[in-house]
């Protein structure tokens, strides 16, 4: 374990959390700071070239690539509230460039400082519980590129688990897809919606207050068919829950 | 070759998830075979399965990377135990083979063992077209053949059959009373099949693998109408991909140990057969022919590419079609060929035309279930990428698939995200255009696409007054050690 105190880390916010859920990348640059570490938010980042590659314009892709590597070249670590971006850097940067060694190399390194939210907390900071607090049944969703791409699966519960004063409770099918999937929800939207009408079912089954994920992609697709049934349950990143603290 | 309708992939879909007796039949996917698999690996323990799993994979890699090595120690092999190996190079080349071996014999019954690679071959149309009266005798394959309809499923062809359909079909094909109770309906199907096993001249089978140090085809099954397929008819013949071959017996064991378990998850199927040549003069029965069809059909270009090759380990036990979200919702026949599911969306685009199946590499949420439950961990999500790259910007020379505003879109999309003070300016102008269809806080209701089809289901959140970047640059960036 490192002593967080002096970790110096860039945030990468994500487009979705830059555009539609600033509140999140506010909270996650609190609870970096309440636990010592020093927060850098390079200003002309932008998109990490995903919705390119996953739709096959992977040359499109590789230009983000390069920008977002150059955003962040001076970055001891870099780490970022979407499983989903952090994924796109860690698993598909380097192979983006494989024609190109000199490039592959530069891409391989990036790719190593990278860190989703909750993975950066537990893996590098070495903390597994956040001084937090909070009320209310919450559940979590796990989303597949942090499961499966990243191999990120207790960090986030064991530090929602954490938070004083909540209620959590298992997430049925909490490994399954919610159907979101980029331009697969609008490109197939008919079987999109069909998963997604899955995944609301489970979470209505928990009776719980709020759905919590690392993935504000995920929670943008389910928390908004939540909010069309009128279910007043309300979708939060994991970073707002550990930004709470009742005083 | 088989009906292709993977241009029809969106229509197909769409009413199968319409389509109330599916739905009913695909709930069994999840909960029965994903269900029993997950508790195949339970009893083994995690660490052994990834064990097995990575056994299985060497053995795959290695022998495919030497593909040709071991396919001529198969030919030497089946030779000398008295066997005859073709090569087909593609499906007419095998179903001649098939033709003639027919009509050289005098055949006019054949019973079949279920093959996935007869069934991409179309071969039974072309025995019919010879005058064979062909029988499969899988049970599943034996409805679906009753009901003239395709697979739907690797391991479960007739998956999407309720038992009150499958009652239906043989009272009317049949000519018995409705009678939907599984066991008589089995009782049934044994009855009438167990006749054309005794007439048959021709048994076919399919192989789920072939050993190339003993030369031998081996096929799992649970009704034993696979050995009798490959022992009672006076001629047999195997037909099967040429990716199944495996270099030894000792290997052999790890397949027998993955598949079954991937598959229904038994710890080993009922029968395991493992067929050596035609009969020997000291055996009571058995073939006096055996022909080994070893079938090309589109493989070769997979394995000749390193970034599709590894779809060539697949040992065809439907695991990853029983986890995909999407399969449990669409099924099998909306896949529009033989291979449905994960492996077929990579399969079928590479034994068929790429630019006719276009969906099936879309048509995936990249959730990577898939390659999570594969028993030789083959990376679908990554193929499946390497696909759309394929059909979007083709490095063969080929047509790209994307339209003209799909270009558009992704080049105004790279040149806006390469200039933040664009971004902020479309932030801006998006603020203004939001406007009218807030309401309570959200957006519900917009008529452009893509955004109309997103509203259709889903609410969206409304743009907030200030992006994260201009909340840093006015009040997070000088905090740095007010909180610390």
């Amino acid at each position: 374990m490192i002593n967080p105190k002096g970790i110096k880390a860039s945030l990468y916010v994500t487009c979705i959390v830059d555009q539609l859920y600033p509140q999140v990348g506010v909270s996650v640059v609190n609870v970096l700071r309440k636990l010592g570490v020093q927060v850098e938010f390079p200003i002309d980042q932008s998109c990490c070239g995903q919705p390119l590659f996953n739709s096959g314009y992977v040359s499109e892709a590789k230009e983000l690539a390069l920008r977002v590597i150059e955003s962040f070249k001076d970055s001891q670590y870099v780490v970022v509230p979407s499983a989903s971006c952090a994924a796109m850097f860690r698993e598909f940067y380097p192979s983006l460039f494989e024609s190109d060694p000199q490039l592959h190399d530069i891409a391989q390194n990036f790719s190593e400082r990278v860190y989703e939210f909750s993975e950066f907390i537990v893996e590098v900071l070495g903390v597994n519980k956040v001084n937090a607090s909070g009320d209310g049944r919450h559940t979590f969703h796990t989303s597949c590129h942090m499961l499966r791409e990243l191999g990120v699966k207790d960090q986030p519960l064991s530090l929602l688990d954490g938070v004083e004063g909540i209620e959590t409770v298992d997430l049925p099918q909490r490994e399954v897809c919610c159907g979101f999937g980029g331009t697969f929800s609008v490109k197939y939207p008919h079987i999109s919606e069909e998963m997604l009408s899955d995944k609301v079912d489970n979470v209505l089954s928990t009776s719980c207050d709020t759905l919590v994920s690392c993935d504000m992609s995920c929670l943008m697709n389910i928390g908004g068919a939540l909010s069309r049934n009128k279910s007043g349950i309300s979708v939060k990143h994991l970073a707002e829950i550990l930004d709470e603290e009742n005083s | 070759m088989a009906d292709i309708k993977t241009k029809s992939f969106v229509t197909a879909s769409k009413s199968s998830i319409k389509d109330p007796q599916l739905r009913q039949a695909l709930e069994k996917v999840g909960t029965g075979f994903d269900g029993a698999r997950r508790e195949a690996i339970e009893e083994i323990s995690e660490e052994k399965w990834e064990e097995w799993r990575l056994k299985a994979r060497e053995i795959k890699e290695h022998t495919i990377d030497n593909l040709d090595y071991y396919l001529d120690m198969l030919y030497t092999n089946v030779t000398n135990a008295g066997g005859y190996v073709h090569f087909a190079h593609d499906d007419n080349e095998a179903n001649a083979i098939v033709s003639q071996l027919v009509e050289e014999n005098n055949v006019k019954i054949a019973t079949k063992s279920k093959s996935m690679v007869s069934e991409e071959l179309g071969l039974n149309h072309v025995l019919e077209k010879l005058g064979v009266e062909v029988y499969e005798t899988d049970l599943g394959e034996y409805i679906i053949q009753l009901a003239e309809e395709t697979p739907s499923h690797l391991v479960a062809p007739a998956l999407h059959k309720t038992k009150e359909q499958v009652a239906s079909l043989f009272q009317e094909k049949l000519g018995i009373p409705y009678d939907e109770d599984i066991e008589s309906m089995a009782r049934t199907a044994r009855e009438v099949l167990r006749d054309k096993f005794l007439k048959a001249d021709l048994g076919i089978s399919g192989a789920n693998f072939l050993v190339a140090e003993t030369g031998s085809l081996v096929i799992i099954t649970n009704e034993g109408n696979g050995r009798l397929c490959t022992s009672a008819p006076r001629i047999h013949i195997g037909i099967t991909g040429m990716e199944k071959v495996i270099p030894s017996l000792e290997d052999l064991s790890t397949f027998l140990r993955l598949l079954p378990r991937s598959a229904t998850g038994q710890r080993l199927t009922s029968y395991v057969s493992i067929v050596t040549g035609p009969r020997r003069i000291t055996d009571e029965d058995g073939p006096e022919q055996f022909h080994l069809i070893i079938v090309d059909n589109g493989r070769s270009k997979m394995l000749a590419d390193p970034k599709l090759r590894e779809a060539l380990y697949c040992i065809r036990c439907g695991a990853c079609l029983n986890i995909c979200p999407v399969y449990q919702k669409v099924g099998g026949h909306a896949y529009g060929w033989v291979y449905p599911g994960p492996i077929g969306s990579i399969v079928t685009p590479n034994l068929t035309v790429l630019q006719n199946a276009k969906d099936l590499p879309f048509a995936s949420s990249l959730c990577g279930a898939c390659r999570e439950a594969c028993p030789v961990k083959i990376n679908i999500p990554r193929m499946l990428l390497n696909l759309r790259e394929q059909l979007v910007q083709p490095s063969d020379g080929s047509k790209s698939t994307s339209t003209f505003s799909e270009n558009i879109a992704a080049k105004s999309y790279t040149s806006l995200m390469k200039h933040p003070s664009m971004v902020k300016l479309g932030n801006i102008m998006l603020k203004g255009l939001q406007k009218p269809f807030v309401r309570d806080g959200v957006v519900s209701s917009v008529p452009i696409p893509p955004l109309s089809i997103w509203t259709r289901s889903r609410d969206l959140p409304k743009l907030p007054d200030k992006t994260f970047h201009q909340i840093w640059e006015n009040n997070l960036k000088d905090n740095q050690d007010t909180n610390g």
